[in-house]
């Protein structure tokens, strides 16, 4: 963790002689208490909040310390210098598109969207809401791999399970003080791009635009909170943090690169296509892929990301011409939320499911190893 | 209770194997030897005063038939105890009898397979929040947050137990003077020495005000300078705060003094248990061994050893040729060096080999040991 700012307390803090009970002590607040000098203390102060003055579920303790750490931990710096990195290349590269093309985008519906969704045709760099799902993961990975495995390797569980709270609270409030975490990168960074967009090309968003972003926002933290509840399912069932840390790396990697390969052979297995094969053959095998991709969080959430950030998309799916119908081209943002409801539900089932797998695991572990 | 002291009864007579193995043990501990010498009689004398006092409170931890299986190992084997209020139990027996899993049964941190606990007036398995709210636990080879400070573990641990948060405060920094870390209370635990975070433990089982506190291995990892300051702290805990104390430890040496009561605990098993007076007795023995340096030639000594009425055996130590091991009578020990010096040899060290308190220790841990051979 990055800085200590209690250290400096001793000097303002009276020594227990000079302490007159009932006096200065009712007079000092509780910032000054939890306090130090920096603003993240502060921040941390008003976060942890008072035992008595909150009485909330064990849960609520241990995701207030979790979050602390977070927030002051190198690990959430490194993160938002990656992910910073990465909108400040793929937002440049957009504004640059469009204020080359200013004379078509002028007045042009969901301009403020595509900011977030739209790639230049002319750069290497993907689109922002892209480059999101690419590196989201190591968000959920970065909070998650060391939540159980770490508390084992300081030798804190033992002392941690003995407080009066539940067993689940410890689970529970790492994994909310994990999801804290990421909104807070993934709001910072939203609203940088936002500022962007607003300051550099003067779009101002309209209602229906600060809608589908801030629901882009909720399904992103509900896509790497997969990643989180992932992360700590391995760092529950390995031992060590390096080891578990590698494991859901991998599984990213694995997925991220090789999913679409993967499908593809199990669909061509699955649903051959010969060499003279009908349309009904090559939509099936299409179709198999597709859902077979699906299984993959990372689908679900691109698809999810194309309905939201982009309101002309109506389907994700396969269409064939014949079925191609006169909608109107610019969807509104109910009707987008809608198409990409199945995707949104599936991903929440998918982090349900991969938390409450890590949290049966949890409970049924021996404290001791 | 019972069962154990019929137990105890059983043993026969000490094995000459183990005798050998106790003086072993008991040169490498040669050098702590006096400071022990007095606690014990003072953990004697509180000793009785325990047994006095037994039918008044009631007892705070509670087991009966207590029992815990891993397979098909039997970790903890119908384990009766009872430690009352403003005691201090001490649980003693090797690395691995089950003393630490007994602990977490007794926290509700582990299902015990059979039998019943009661901790402070509660089933830790049914209610192992009201049992954790009032137990502090010290657990073995504790561990610390590296990136907060000592005062800044404190106060989450305070926070966890829903305490007060300016009162905590105060008592925080009272606790982390009495284990005297008030100079690094905050700074960062990761620079703290393994002795500091054990300290620190300490108080951190204290920051809830327990009226049960037991400790898993508190003197371990901490230097003898260290080592009587805890054990002064644990004592004050039963004493001034009048809380019910169950210490583990594989070091008996370092803990019987502040015990009033101690049960040694072998593969799950509790083999004795009562006073450290009372175990003494119990094992009080016919032989023992003398230790005892001697001027002259070896050829003429070993005769002359061999001569006095008691001696069973005499043997010159492996290191030191002048020093010999003399095995006999119990009574040798009075009369030893009067024999010696009516034959005229000059005696410049005697000291006896394995005490009571080896005795007890070798007896039980290295019986079982072979109990444990024979079955296999």
């Amino acid at each position: 963790m990055a800085g200590q700012p209690e250290v400096t307390r001793t000097v303002a803090e009276p020594g227990p002689a000079s302490r007159v009970p009932g006096t200065d002590q009712d007079r000092r607040g509780p910032e000054a208490r939890g306090g130090g000098t920096g603003m993240l203390a502060r921040v941390r102060a008003w976060w942890a909040g008072d035992g008595e003055r909150s009485p909330g579920g064990g849960w609520r303790v241990v995701a207030d310390k979790e979050f602390g750490d977070h927030v002051l931990s190198i690990r959430l710096f490194i993160l938002i210098a990656i992910l910073g990195l990465a909108a400040a290349g793929a937002i440049y590269s957009t504004t640059t598109y469009v204020r080359a093309n200013a004379q078509q985008a002028t007045g042009s519906p969901g301009l403020f969207v595509l900011l977030f969704s739209a790639q230049s045709p002319s750069s290497q760099i993907p689109a922002f809401a892209t480059l999101i799902g690419l590196l989201g993961p190591l968000l959920g990975i970065a909070f998650g791999f060391d939540a159980i495995n770490g508390e084992r390797a300081e030798r804190t569980l033992p002392r941690l399970v003995a407080q009066p709270i539940h067993r689940d609270d410890v689970i529970n409030g790492k994994f909310v003080a994990g999801l804290a975490a990421i909104g807070l990168v993934l709001a910072s960074i939203t609203v940088l791009v936002s500022g962007v967009a607003f300051f550099e090309l003067g779009i101002v968003p309209g209602p229906d635009d600060v809608a589908r972003v801030a629901t882009w926002v909720l399904v992103t933290i509900v896509y790497v909170g997969f990643w989180l509840a992932f992360a700590m399912l391995c760092s529950i069932l390995l031992r060590r943090a390096a080891t578990s840390a590698l494991a859901a790396i991998s599984v990213w990697l694995v997925l991220t690169l090789f999913a679409s390969l993967l499908t593809s052979v199990v669909a061509g297995v699955l649903s051959p296509v010969p060499t003279n094969a009908s349309l009904q053959q090559q939509v099936a095998n299409a179709q198999l892929q597709l859902d077979l991709a699906r299984i993959s969080p990372g689908e679900l959430y691109s698809e999810a990301t194309a309905y939201l950030l982009d309101p002309t998309v109506q389907t994700v799916g396969i269409i064939l011409p014949s079925q191609q119908t006169s909608l109107p081209s610019i969807l509104p943002y109910e009707q987008s939320v809608l198409l990409g409801w199945p995707q949104g539900v599936a991903l929440v089932a998918l982090t349900v499911v991969c938390f409450g797998v890590g949290y049966v695991a949890f409970m049924r572990q021996e404290v001791r190893a | 209770m019972t069962s154990a002291d019929n137990r105890l009864e059983d043993q026969p007579g000490l094995g000459t194997d183990a005798t050998d193995a106790g003086s072993a043990q008991a040169d490498g501990e040669a050098a702590t030897r006096a400071p022990e010498r007095r606690g014990r009689s003072e953990a004697r004398a509180r000793g009785t005063r325990g047994d006095a006092d037994r039918g008044a409170a009631p007892s705070v931890i509670r087991a009966r038939a207590l029992t815990k299986r891993y397979g098909d190992v039997l970790a903890v084997d119908h384990l009766n105890l009872d430690v009352r209020p403003g005691e201090v139990f001490g649980l003693l027996g090797p690395n691995g009898a089950g003393k630490t899993t007994t602990i977490l049964m007794l926290l509700g941190l582990s299902e015990p397979t059979d039998g019943r606990a009661e901790v402070a007036g509660f089933d830790p398995t049914r209610a192992p929040l009201e049992v954790k709210r009032r137990v502090g636990y010290l657990p073995d080879e504790v561990g610390f947050y590296g990136a907060l400070t000592g005062r800044q573990n404190l106060r989450y641990t305070a926070r966890l137990n829903r305490l007060d948060r300016r009162t905590t405060e105060d008592r925080i920094t009272d606790l982390l003077a009495q284990v005297g870390l008030a100079d690094v209370a905050d700074r960062p635990v990761e620079t703290y020495s393994r002795g500091m975070r054990q300290r620190l433990g300490l108080a951190d089982a204290l920051v809830k005000d327990p009226s049960v506190v037991i400790l898993d291995e508190p003197t371990a990892a901490i230097d003898p300078a260290g080592v009587a300051e805890v054990l002064e702290l644990i004592r004050s805990i039963a004493r001034e705060r009048g809380a019910a104390v169950l210490l583990s430890s594989h070091l008996l040496h370092q803990v019987q003094q502040v015990c009033d009561r101690v049960a040694i605990f072998v593969s799950g098993r509790i083999v004795a248990q009562g006073t450290m007076r009372r175990l003494a007795e119990q094992v009080a023995t016919e032989t023992l061994q003398i230790e005892v340096g001697l001027d002259g030639p070896a050829d003429a000594l070993e005769p002359a050893l061999r001569a006095i009425p008691g001696v069973r055996d005499a043997v010159r130590d492996d290191h030191d040729p002048r020093v010999w091991r003399v095995t006999g009578a119990r009574a040798l020990q009075s009369r030893l060096a009067a024999e010696l010096a009516s034959r005229g040899v000059g005696v410049w060290h005697l000291r006896r080999v394995g005490d009571d308190l080896d005795e007890i220790y070798m007896r039980y841990f290295s019986r079982e040991e072979a109990g444990n051979g024979r079955a296999a």
